[in-house]
């Protein structure tokens, strides 16, 4: 599997940087994240998932003086969706679909390159991505589009162990494109498949030795809770992949992870129920693997509005007290609040056109549910859906919530016959939308913008306000990145990467990026200075100040 | 999901302004089983991966007729479905790539070609339609064939390899009938008074790319822009009755000939 090993000048670049490289990342330093704002040390930047940084050098008054700091292009051509660690200087990244690079993050340079050549029996839906790494100690841990887990030693790319997670197969549609998460000595991390008739999971492995400490089974198997939401056997191939990074709220000891859709996508009829725990966020205890609440935002979906976005925890006032809560933008087009620590509906609105549903009763759940039918039905948000996997961020000092948003699509789904054959697409007619799912590039678009469009929008999360909304020509699918000097970082399929006003959504600084943003944005300190990352096209380009 | 070629910009908007189309008469059985936007995605990948080989009007291989209804290996819809998902062994007809979900689109637009098409050009005299193209049509003012022309309307170097008869004969007499996303005509007012009109190719957040009449290529800032709009209406005269039936007929076997190659 693994195709070489490059140790490129590291003790040389170690004299030429002048870095202490210590890069011994303990969970504990992951839970104060906050006090080393330099460091980006998981995923969404801490376990809360808030994708906001305390850096403060660059600031809506000298944004302007942006300027492009270094390049690295990745030898790949899939979608680069992939957000960088930053340790100690040092910058870790996925070229897709599984090439670790290790990056001097203030010039760029590589210290080494670890390429792992996945199973040619690896299928996926859409795209042989990656989204990101993950590290504890001196480890880095890589999820691979073939359902391995592998960890490789963080200073010189070397291999320490390779597991085939769960024996999941590939040539059936198991597989591993998010970020996994580390909690205390478990990595943790999900599978995709979702259009293959999978049985969803969620795997802890045991950081040192690989193996495997729990299991979630996303599709509840028989006697399970849960499993009677499913006619018949149809649980068996109930899909439930999961592809984004979840969170963890170390006072409760709770991991929440959303899930996909239920299989096949647009044809319901041979899964009557609800379908547990498709569409749902799922609250973990962390060290177990068992189910504390869940929360079901699309019963019985047949929209494909899968429920896979990352969880973002904050502590607000709400409704006149204190609450540890849990926002999500869903793939619905409705934003929810929940109380994260017993899944309690606080609040939930839509955030783009919808009419898929009249609207949510007391508890969440969506009253008047249309559904494909013979003649096509037309459905706002279309299939692709208000937002899907690109991170939202939440600033604390702003009190806003940010959504990548997709305003205005449709789709029409036509509901047709399918059966399950092993290893096929188990999905029914996709349907036709006003929007192009994938593309790669910033291509023509000759779109009117009642035909769809992009946009930044900010929420607040106390009332389902919106605040303000930054309209884009075409869609985007970049994560948003907040900072402590109220800006927000974020970027479109039309080739932008650009700066908000955090308060007012005003344009302070753009640059061309020659690429579709497909990946969130983060930040970070290196020689000193703050720094800007942002993954487009092919290349991760790194912004700083002239 | 993946999209391996273009599902339609705006498609829905596009099938419910074709309004008196060949589409509406598709027959009886494409349209009890297949809805229209699925026969317009159809057709959308059918011109992208199929014309090369095949035709516009599906008659480019040899014993085989798709406006015919005229197949070769089995006909039913799992035929075809299984055919162009794992191609004929053997043969020039390789595995499409295209995800097996969207394949049915293809077989909609198949069954949808076999209504009252292929017969346009029929008649026709290629030879008197280049002249009535490069001459009384003065298509050139507009359009390109190859080297010639302009490039305010879209080019024709290979529009017979894109489109077939009937599609032409409908743009040639209800040229406003269907405006496809690619030919939409903006017309943008600057603040500085000016308004400037020409086909649009481009835009992002924060500018616009525009064609003129004139031939001049345009990138707009934006800011400069008082107010912009495309134009629901086409530029293209109708030839309905400035043009003979004849003429129009020769026009089309003309341009039904022009496959892209010198």
């Amino acid at each position: 599997m693994k195709k070489g090993v490059f140790f490129v000048s590291f003790v040389a670049s170690l004299f030429v940087a002048g870095l202490a490289i210590d890069a011994q990342v303990s969970f504990n330093r992951m839970l104060r994240a906050s006090d080393e704002p330099q460091n980006w040390l998981t995923h969404s930047g801490t376990t809360m998932s808030q994708r906001y940084s305390l850096l403060t050098e660059i600031t809506p008054v000298n944004v302007r003086n942006l300027e492009l700091k270094w390049i690295y292009q990745v030898q790949s051509l899939e979608k680069f969706e992939a957000t960088p660690l930053v340790v100690d200087g040092v910058m870790y990244t996925v070229g897709a679909p599984n090439d670790v690079i290790a990056l001097d993050a203030a010039t760029g340079r590589v210290f080494w390159t670890y390429s792992y050549t996945p199973s040619t029996l690896a299928r996926l839906c859409c795209g042989r991505v990656n989204r990101g790494l993950a590290m504890l100690g001196h480890t880095i841990f890589m999820g691979t589009i073939d359902g391995h887990l592998i960890a490789l030693d963080s200073k010189s790319g070397g291999l320490v162990w390779n597991i085939a997670v769960g024996g999941a197969r590939p040539d059936t549609g198991y597989g591993f494109t998010m970020a996994p998460l580390v909690i205390k000595d478990k990595v943790i991390v999900g599978s995709v498949g979702g259009e293959f008739g999978v049985r969803g999971f969620l795997a802890a492995i045991d950081a040192k030795t690989g193996k495997e400490a729990w299991r979630f089974n996303t599709i509840p198997g028989l006697g399970e809770k849960g499993n009677d939401t499913w006619g018949g056997d149809s649980w068996k191939q109930g899909g439930g992949p999961l592809w984004v990074t979840g969170s963890y709220d170390p006072d409760l000891n709770l991991t929440y992870w959303g899930i996909g859709n239920p299989g096949p996508d647009w044809n319901g009829d041979k899964r009557p129920g609800d379908n547990l725990y498709t569409e749902s966020v799922v609250a973990l205890d962390a060290d177990t693997g068992a189910l504390k609440w869940h929360f079901q935002f699309t019963p019985h979906d047949e929209f494909d509005y899968d429920s896979v976005q990352v969880p973002v925890l904050a502590d607000i006032a709400f409704g006149g007290r204190p609450r540890k809560v849990m926002m999500w933008a869903n793939r619905n087009g409705y934003m929810y609040v929940l109380d994260r620590t017993n899944g309690e509906f606080l609040l939930g609105k839509p955030f783009v056109k919808t009419n898929w549903t009249s609207g949510l009763d007391a508890m969440g759940r969506p009253m008047n549910v249309k559904a494909p039918t013979a003649e096509g039905t037309l459905i706002y948000p279309g299939n692709q859906g208000g937002t899907n996997w690109y991170s939202p961020s939440f600033s604390p000092r702003t009190g806003l919530f940010y959504i990548p948003s997709w305003m205005d699509t449709y789709s029409t789904y036509v509901k047709r016959p399918v059966e399950y054959v092993e290893g096929q697409r188990f999905t029914g007619a996709l349907p036709v939308m006003s929007v192009r799912m994938l593309q790669p590039g910033p291509l023509v678009n000759r779109r009117l913008p009642e035909e769809g469009h992009g946009a930044i929008q900010a929420f607040d999360p106390k009332t389902g306000e919106r605040k303000w909304a930054f309209n884009m020509s075409d869609m985007t699918e970049s994560g948003v990145l907040t900072t402590a000097s109220d800006l927000v970082f974020a970027g479109g399929r039309d080739g932008y990467f650009f700066a908000l006003d955090a308060k007012t959504g005003t344009l302070l600084w753009k640059a061309s990026v020659g690429g579709a943003v497909s990946a969130g944005p983060m930040t970070y300190a290196a020689g000193g200075k703050q720094h800007v990352a942002i993954s487009a096209g092919n290349a991760l380009l790194v912004y700083g100040l002239r | 999901m993946r999209v391996r070629t273009s599902v339609l910009l705006g498609v829905l908007v596009a099938a419910a302004t074709r309004k008196g189309s060949p589409y509406d008469q598709q027959t009886l059985a494409a349209q009890q089983r297949f809805q229209p936007a699925e026969i317009d995605a159809g057709g959308r990948l059918y011109t992208a991966n199929c014309t090369g080989c095949h035709g516009p009007e599906g008659d480019g291989v040899g014993g085989l007729n798709f406006s015919q209804g005229k197949f070769r290996r089995g006909a039913s819809d799992e035929d075809l479905i299984r055919i162009i998902v794992r191609g004929i062994p053997g043969t020039p007809m390789a595995p499409s790539g295209i995800a097996d979900n969207q394949v049915a689109t293809i077989v909609a637009y198949l069954r949808s070609m076999t209504a009252g098409n292929g017969d346009t050009a029929a008649g026709g005299d290629a030879a008197r339609g280049k002249a009535l193209v490069e001459g009384k049509g003065q298509c050139l003012t507009c359009h390109s064939i190859g080297v010639n022309g302009m490039h305010a309307g879209p080019a024709l170097t290979d529009i017979g390899a894109q489109r077939r008869g009937a599609d032409l004969m409908r743009s040639l007499t209800d040229p406003a009938g269907e405006v496809r996303p690619e030919n939409r005509t903006i017309r943008v007012v600057l603040r500085d008074g000016r308004t400037l009109t020409g086909r649009f190719l481009n835009q992002d957040t924060f500018s616009i790319q525009v064609i003129d009449a004139t031939d001049k290529m345009m990138s707009i800032d934006r800011a400069t822009v008082r107010e912009s709009s495309i134009l629901a209406t086409s530029p293209m005269p109708s030839f309905k009755d400035k043009m003979s039936a004849q003429d129009l007929a020769d026009i089309v076997s003309y341009l039904s000939s022009l496959k892209g190659r010198p």
